[in-house]
């Protein structure tokens, strides 16, 4: 996390709280973002990412803490006078205005002059691929259509900082990935700072350059997509970032995890003597061999072909482990799971309930 | 085919209750004393005093209308405002007095307008000198505004409550301060909900005739107040259905005008 450096940041968020009607949503929350970042902000549904956007835009207040802009306190400036802009998950055009007068809305607000305007709006739909679209009726566009328009509508402001809230969720899962790539390429060209909120992690991994896992609003993890899909730091982040095994182990001693009676080799250290741990093991790490072979063994319950590779379930000592490989065995045949040392993580069990893990 | 027999209760009353009574007086409008055919009774309405009532009646019912629209804004935003539970008691409470039979309402702003009634009673507690409000102009539009102002809130509320609230944080999010935000999305938005409240004032107070009665204390003239006369003391159906027919022309094409407009351009009717 170099980005926090003092002086690097655009937006710093100091332990903020936010309740609504007594029930916490935001729980001393504090997030630093630098200039030109492309932040996500993901977690499951009502964990708070919205309203973390929310503050940022200017449309909630916290119960405590701040918002800090380029280091000047904003907590308390209204929406309108913040060099942000926002891109709404229903695109919230105005349905009574056509799509120049959409664009224009917030130029002609700052008293920009006609030709101004008028370039801009012209290098917008060229930035979103709808070059003549200008007087087109914007609730005649498709859902694809009225997220460009969107997109263009907050970015000839040229806030320096985009709030985007789930801004793909209402499309189609094609034009979702193809609108993924575009908004990666608009942020290239624009050249400002993203800070986006999804509860799809495949997005997030796709498309960020740092990510902050979040549930029942806490932070879980901050870090880039690869730190984070490598190295969960609990079970909650190792579950949502993808479908993991996670087990109950039992440290027995430095580099060795006693699971379901077992004992595994791993390389991980410094936990208590017999402490009880929540083991993550990645389907992709999950080695199917010969029965004698593995550290269990078990039944081949289900084999799903997912296109590059095969989605394997094992039923093993009560649990069905979930495997990915390019090879598939025959569903019903006694097979063996291993696990190579540093393909194993171990986890602290979270201590309060509010880190609660989510097992299925 | 089923359908075909659900609508004809409807078919029936449309009839019997606007199709009939329409031909009638029609029927009526055309004719003199003798049956005979004749354009006069509709073109009475260009007579001097009936013109002047016609347009006093146009100038009240604009001014009635006017004021409902300026007082149904600000209350229609404050009621949106509300939480829930509030917002459908404060509706009731606007919908009671229509539960009141309508002249008695007009009769106790009589009272509360007239020389010796309430107001001035109030007034002078607090050193004022009366007002003389009974008969004139100012009493009738009180009433009337009174009268027809929940017909005016009630669809600009619906409009302004069907508003996305994404919207509104959009125009805010663009740099759109409260007072930007009413003028360029509330109120072009709520513009559908204002002009079905333009047509349920502006028609019932153009040709009504009770509250200029009563209120007016029979000096005031409104083109109701003629065509009644016609009906009720005159006796002179002719004149009254012609004058009627020409009153309602001339609203429904003022009207159409009006409308036009925003019928185009949404494709919506407006009710
Ligand atoms: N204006 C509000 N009033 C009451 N509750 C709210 C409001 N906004 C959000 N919440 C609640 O706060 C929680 C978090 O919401 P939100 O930030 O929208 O989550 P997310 O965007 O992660 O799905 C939810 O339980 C939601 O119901
Ligand atoms: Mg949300």
């Amino acid at each position: 996390m170099g980005t926090n450096e003092k002086g690097r940041d655009i937006l710093e968020l100091k332990n903020i709280s936010k309740s609504f009607d007594g029930k916490k949503v935001l729980d001393d929350l504090s997030l630093s973002i630098g200039r030109n970042e492309f932040i996500t902000l993901l977690g499951p549904s009502g964990c708070g990412k919205s309203t973390t956007l929310r503050i940022i835009g200017g449309f909630v207040r916290p119960d405590n803490g701040s918002v800090f802009f380029e280091g000047q306190d904003i907590t308390n400036l209204a929406s309108e006078k913040r060099n942000v802009n926002t891109v709404f998950q229903k695109y919230s055009l105005f349905p009574h205005m056509n799509v120049e007068e959409n664009i224009a809305f917030g130029l002609k607000l700052k008293k920009k002059s006609r030709a101004y305007i008028q370039d801009k709006i012209k290098y917008a739909l060229k930035l979103v691929n709808l070059e003549g679209y200008e007087k087109r009726n914007t609730t005649a566009l498709s859902g694809g259509q009225q997220q460009r328009i969107a997109i263009a509508r907050a970015i000839v402001n040229e806030p320096e900082l985009l709030l985007l809230d789930e801004p793909l969720g209402a499309l189609d899962l094609k034009l979702r990935h193809d609108m993924q790539q575009e908004l990666i390429r608009i942020k290239k060209e624009v050249g400002i700072t993203f800070i986006y909120v999804t509860h799809d992690q495949e997005e997030a991994l796709t498309m960020s350059d740092r990510i902050v896992v979040m549930n029942k609003g806490i932070i879980q993890q901050m870090g880039t997509s690869k730190s984070i899909y490598d190295e969960p730091q609990n079970a909650f982040v190792a579950d949502f970032i993808g479908e993991s095994n996670i087990i109950d182990g039992i440290m027995l001693q430095d580099k060795v995890v006693e699971i379901m009676g077992v004992k595994i080799p791993c390389v991980d250290e410094g936990f208590e003597a017999r402490e009880t741990v929540d083991v993550v093991i990645r389907p992709e790490d999950l080695e199917i061999r010969e029965a004698e072979n593995g550290f269990f063994s078990g039944k081949v319950t289900s084999v799903l072909f997912k296109g590059a590779y095969y989605e394997i379930k094992i039923c093993a000592r009560d649990y069905e482990w979930v495997s990915q490989s390019v090879n598939a065995p025959e569903v019903g045949a006694e097979v063996g799971l291993y696990v190579a040392p540093d393909n194993i993580q171990i986890m602290h069990k979270p201590q309060s309930e509010d880190a609660e893990i989510i097992k299925e | 085919m089923k359908r075909k027999y659900l609508s004809t209760p409807y078919i029936i009353w449309v009839i019997g209750f606007t199709i009939l009574p329409l031909v009638t007086i029609a029927a009526s409008a055309f004719t003199d004393n003798d049956d005979a055919f004749t354009w006069g009774n509709i073109l009475a309405i260009l007579e001097p005093i009936n013109r002047q009532a016609l347009l006093f009646s146009l100038a009240i019912a604009f001014g009635c209308t006017l004021i409902c629209i300026l007082l149904a804004y600000p209350a229609a935003l404050v009621l949106k405002s509300f939480r829930l539970k509030r917002k459908g008691f404060t509706i009731f409470l606007l919908v009671l007095p229509m539960w009141m039979n309508f002249i008695l309402r007009i009769l106790a702003w009589q009272m509360i307008l007239s020389k010796n009634g309430i107001l001035n009673f109030l007034l002078g507690k607090v050193g004022i000198a009366p007002l003389a409000l009974s008969n004139t102009w100012i009493a009738l539009m009180i009433g009337m505004v009174y009268d027809f102002l929940p017909y005016m809130i009630l669809p600009i509320f619906n409009a302004i409550s069907d508003i996305d609230e994404d919207l509104i944080e959009a125009a805010r999010d663009l740099g759109a301060d409260s007072g930007t935000v009413f003028r360029k999305v509330i109120f072009p938005l709520s513009m559908p909900g204002m002009l079905s409240g333009i047509v349920m004032v502006f028609v019932p107070a153009m040709t009504s005739f009770v509250i200029a009665d009563i209120l007016g204390g029979g000096k005031l003239q409104l083109i109701g107040n003629i065509i009644e006369q016609e009906f009720v003391k005159s006796m002179n159906w002719h004149l009254g259905a012609g004058l009627s027919i020409s009153l309602m022309l001339l609203v429904i094409v003022g009207l159409a005008f009006t409308l036009r407009n925003d019928m185009e351009e949404r494709g919506t009717t407006i009710w």
